[in-house]
């Protein structure tokens, strides 16, 4: 079995139709932020590890149901209460207030439910309490984090390959991080630790995909009459070759992702989904974004090449 | 050749073998969302700044090393203590029945106190001034808000209040009613002196003008000797009140004011009571040599047994022989435990009665008395629980998941690659081996986010097999001969391995360096299993097929 073997897809000739969707999709999301940011007060649903907060999972047998629950926590000045997962699990997220101590609002949340339903009816399986402190801090270091990781890997590429490609993969990367941030935003999902681990495995992965399809560009490059060949036709090669990989890696990938997100529970399901979306997207980006990148920053400033800078400066002149 | 080979062979089991000592001796760790456990991260209570670094570091290393000493006495199992930055401590507990208990443990300050109660005339006498400096501090129009603006001459509650309780037969227990109607009160030397009073009513003239509140006094009844009582409703407020600097200014010179730590029912109210107590304490929690929980013999309630090193029983002795009949308080992280007459003196044993609380509390309090006070208070900045049975559900999803994605992941590459797809199976089988094994050799715990990470290095373990046999078809179809085509198909693919992997690992480390608890668990798995996946395509599925390759002719044609 061989598929998309000797395929010859024109990748490159879509590469205009590439741009509009990912504009368009970027487009969504940061309308999604803005809507966001005027009715939620925050740009992404961010969850109690980055806003500070208590977060209490509750498991009631027999079930109950979400205004018994929200009347026992105080009727309309109730906490968000959140069905989770399998009958009977509720989860509650309130603020805590300054100068009021974590431990006590948790405390507090059973506390109340053990008053209307009794200790014996449930249990309460999972807290989560975090100082606003800590979840500030967080916020910083999840951004320094990307920030150093795309930085580093610039870096590693600029060494092992040519500075263009390292920008060309970073674009790429920058890509793939906003336009799963931006659907995030669209859908609301909860911004926790987690789901900031499968944003960096996104840039790992979408980085990995977009070295190969570089690997093979650089050795067709390489290769003898390499440079003289048209520089798009030989890049929409290099991705053509590299397909069955890119096809039978992300499908492999993505089957292992599938069979956590149908019986890997309830905990792990928004990890998931952003890991699942982060591999369409990484996959989708090292053909259509990183790949053209690459062409367009060689038309506008050359290989790096002495004779190339010269076209192009012959080319910027004849322009004027 | 054949050299090669063996060298090869004993490299990989050499590793396999040490994988499998370190996961069967070691054993993999699980992580607090997989087993059930608490997570707590304590920082070092310094609201106003005013500890210097140097001191900040000091103080978190004795706390870690006196929490350790707590939890090891309170018996769990591999509890994981460490300082994280300057002034945190991060404190992991697997399979606790009671949460709310070990936290008390942890928490818990037991910075233990001795204090003589002084009479309550020490401050009778300057409570004009406090009032005073109450309302100088917040403004008549504040007072007015919270509804403190009782005036002096108006009937207070504590006068009806002062008729209904002190009678000595209301008293708690026999030893305190002695002490109720001990007439030492009466005898101290240090009640108000004429000039003092005129130099408070000149004050007052100055400053308020007419307005006259008792916003402090007022809250206040009698109590027995050297305490107030106060209604739990104004306890928030009183304790806003006596935090003030103001306050703290207008009281006499050694006397401090402190809570007792039980609430008194009287007349179906509540009441905690204030104690007035000498300012130093003669004898701290540092001069303990042990301490024991007891049930006393006569009420059958818990307490405390301590017993002092030498020079504090010293101390204590002489102290009390000074004392007898005086009472002294025994005071726990600010409040105070209990204030027994001191009837004999008293040498270097001696006990801390609690009154109505439970025998655990006295348990856990003997427990921490003899770890020792932690050097600071510590405040709850973070903390995550999560319940057995939940940490059970994840675990046997979590593997489910796991298998059925890689028995997927198997049947593709089988299906896709025949005989080189088998072979690249038997490389991932090491693979995942060689994983369990470094996590258990490094003392990784296997979280769930982990559990994810491990299976996505599976995919790039996979990856790197796809990219070499895609080398190696490629080859094949230019019609070299397999042997050179492996050959061939391995070098080519090697840079794109080496150059994904790198990248990968690069995210990872920095996964690690600024991650905490869960992303950091998911961090090692991935670094871990890049390297795993590195050594497994590049080495052991190399050495597969050479074995393979040299058990057909040259020029047979090879399955992939």
């Amino acid at each position: 079995m061989w598929l998309f073997h000797d395929a010859k897809y024109g990748f490159i000739d879509m590469r205009r139709k590439a741009y509009v969707v990912s504009a368009s999709v970027l487009a969504a999301g940061m309308v999604a932020m803005v809507v966001n940011f005027a009715t939620i007060g925050n740009w992404q649903n961010y969850g109690v590890d980055f806003t500070g907060g208590v977060l209490v999972q509750v498991a009631f047998d027999p079930p109950t149901d979400d205004t018994e629950l929200r009347d026992a926590l105080g009727g309309t000045q109730a906490p968000t209460i959140t069905s989770f997962g399998g009958e009977g699990d509720y989860v509650i997220r309130a603020a805590v207030e300054e100068g009021v101590s974590i431990d006590v609002v948790a405390a507090g949340l059973s506390e109340q439910i053990a008053a209307s339903y009794g200790e014996d009816r449930f249990e309460v399986v999972r807290t989560e309490s975090v100082g606003a402190k800590i979840g500030e801090e967080l916020q910083g270091r999840a951004a320094l984090a990307i920030i150093f990781s795309l930085f580093l890997t610039l870096l590693y590429i600029a060494i092992r390959f040519e500075f263009r490609f390292g920008v060309a993969s970073v674009i790429a990367t920058t890509h793939d991080i906003l336009i799963v941030l931006g659907l995030l935003a669209l859908f609301r999902v909860e911004i926790s630790l987690p789901t900031v681990a499968a944003l960096l495995t996104i840039v790992g992965y979408s980085l990995n995909d977009t070295i190969v399809v570089f690997d093979r560009i650089r050795e067709n490059l390489n290769a003898r009459g390499g440079r003289r060949e048209d520089p798009y036709k030989l890049v929409n090669r290099s991705i053509n070759e590299t397909l069955p990989r890119t096809v039978l890696t992300s499908g492999t990938t993505l089957g292992v992702l599938f069979s956590l997100l149908v019986l890997g529970g309830a905990v792990i399901r928004d990890f998931t989904m952003v890991l699942i979306l982060g591999v369409l997207i990484g996959t989708y980006s090292s053909i259509f974004i990183a790949s053209p990148a690459l062409l367009e920053i060689q038309k506008r400033y050359g290989t790096g090449d002495v004779r190339d800078k010269q076209k192009a400066k012959a080319r910027r002149a004849a322009a004027v | 050749m054949l050299k090669s080979f063996r060298v090869r062979l004993i490299v990989i089991l050499a590793a396999l073998g040490i994988a499998i000592g370190y996961y069967v001796t070691e054993g993999l760790k699980l992580g607090l969302d997989l087993q059930g456990g608490m997570h707590l991260v304590l920082e070092i209570d310094d609201p106003d700044g005013t500890l210097t670094p140097e001191a900040k570091a000091s103080a978190i290393e004795r706390a870690e090393r006196i929490i350790r000493t707590r939890v090891d006495e309170f018996g769990v199992e591999e509890p994981l203590i460490q300082r994280s930055g300057s002034d945190r401590i991060i404190v992991e507990l697997a399979g606790l029945d009671d949460e709310s208990r070990a936290k008390e443990i942890i928490n818990q300050q037991a910075f233990l106190e001795w204090k003589l109660v002084l009479p309550n005339t020490d401050v009778d006498q300057a409570l004009e001034r406090l009032d005073r400096a109450v309302v100088v501090a917040l403004g008549a129009e504040t007072l007015r808000e919270m509804g403190r603006d009782t005036e002096a001459g108006e009937a207070g509650a504590s006068s009806i209040e002062q008729l209904l309780f002190n009678t000595p037969s209301d008293s708690a227990s026999a030893e305190d009613s002695v002490a109720a109607s001990d007439p030492d009160a009466a005898a101290d030397p240090a009640t108000a002196t004429p000039e003092e009073e005129a130099t408070a009513e000149d004050e007052s003239g100055d400053e308020m003008g007419e307005v006259n509140f008792r916003p402090f006094s007022g809250l206040l009844n009698t109590g027995e000797v050297g305490t107030y009582l106060v209604d739990a409703e104004d306890i928030d407020d009183a304790t806003a009140f006596m935090a003030l600097p103001e306050f703290q200014r207008a009281l006499p010179r050694g006397v401090s004011l402190q809570w007792g730590w039980d609430s008194i029912p009287r007349a179906g109210r509540f009441y905690r009571e204030l104690y007035v107590l000498e300012e130093d304490a003669f004898l701290t929690g540092d001069q303990l040599d042990d301490a024991t929980a007891n049930r006393d013999q006569q009420f059958n309630q818990p307490q405390v047994l301590f017993e002092l090193n030498r020079r504090g029983g010293r101390d204590f002795q002489r102290l009390t022989a000074a004392n007898i009949g005086n009472r002294i308080a025994i005071v726990l992280d600010g409040e105070v435990v209990s204030a027994p007459v001191v009837r004999d003196r008293i040498g270097a044993r001696g006990t801390i009665d609690l009154g109505s609380a439970d025998m655990s509390e006295a348990t856990d309090l003997a427990l921490v008395l003899r770890a020792g006070a932690l050097p600071a208070p510590l405040s709850i900045m973070e903390e995550r629980t999560v319940g057995p049975s939940l940490g059970a559900d994840s675990i046997e999803q979590g593997q489910m998941a796991g298998i059925v994605g890689v028995i997927a992941v198997l049947v593709i590459m089988m299906v896709y690659y025949r005989m080189a797809g088998i072979l690249a199976v038997a490389a991932l089988a090491i693979y995942l081996m060689l994983v369990l094994g470094g996590l258990s050799a490094l003392n990784a715990t296997l979280t769930l986010p982990g559990i994810a990470g491990l299976i996505l290095s599976i995919g790039m373990a996979v990856d790197a097999n796809v990219l070499i046999f895609e080398r190696i078809r490629e080859e094949l179809e230019r019609r070299r001969a397999p042997r050179t085509a492996v050959d061939e198909g391995f070098g080519n693919a090697l840079s794109a391995i080496v150059d994904a992997n790198i990248t990968t690992l690069i995210t990872g480390l920095i996964l690690f360096q600024f991650g905490t608890g869960p992303v950091r668990g998911f961090a090692v798995t991935l670094c871990i299993g890049i390297v795993a996946s590195f050594f497994s395509a590049l080495y052991v599925t190399r050495t597969l097929f050479l074995i393979y390759l040299t058990r057909k002719r040259g020029s047979d044609p090879i399955s992939i």
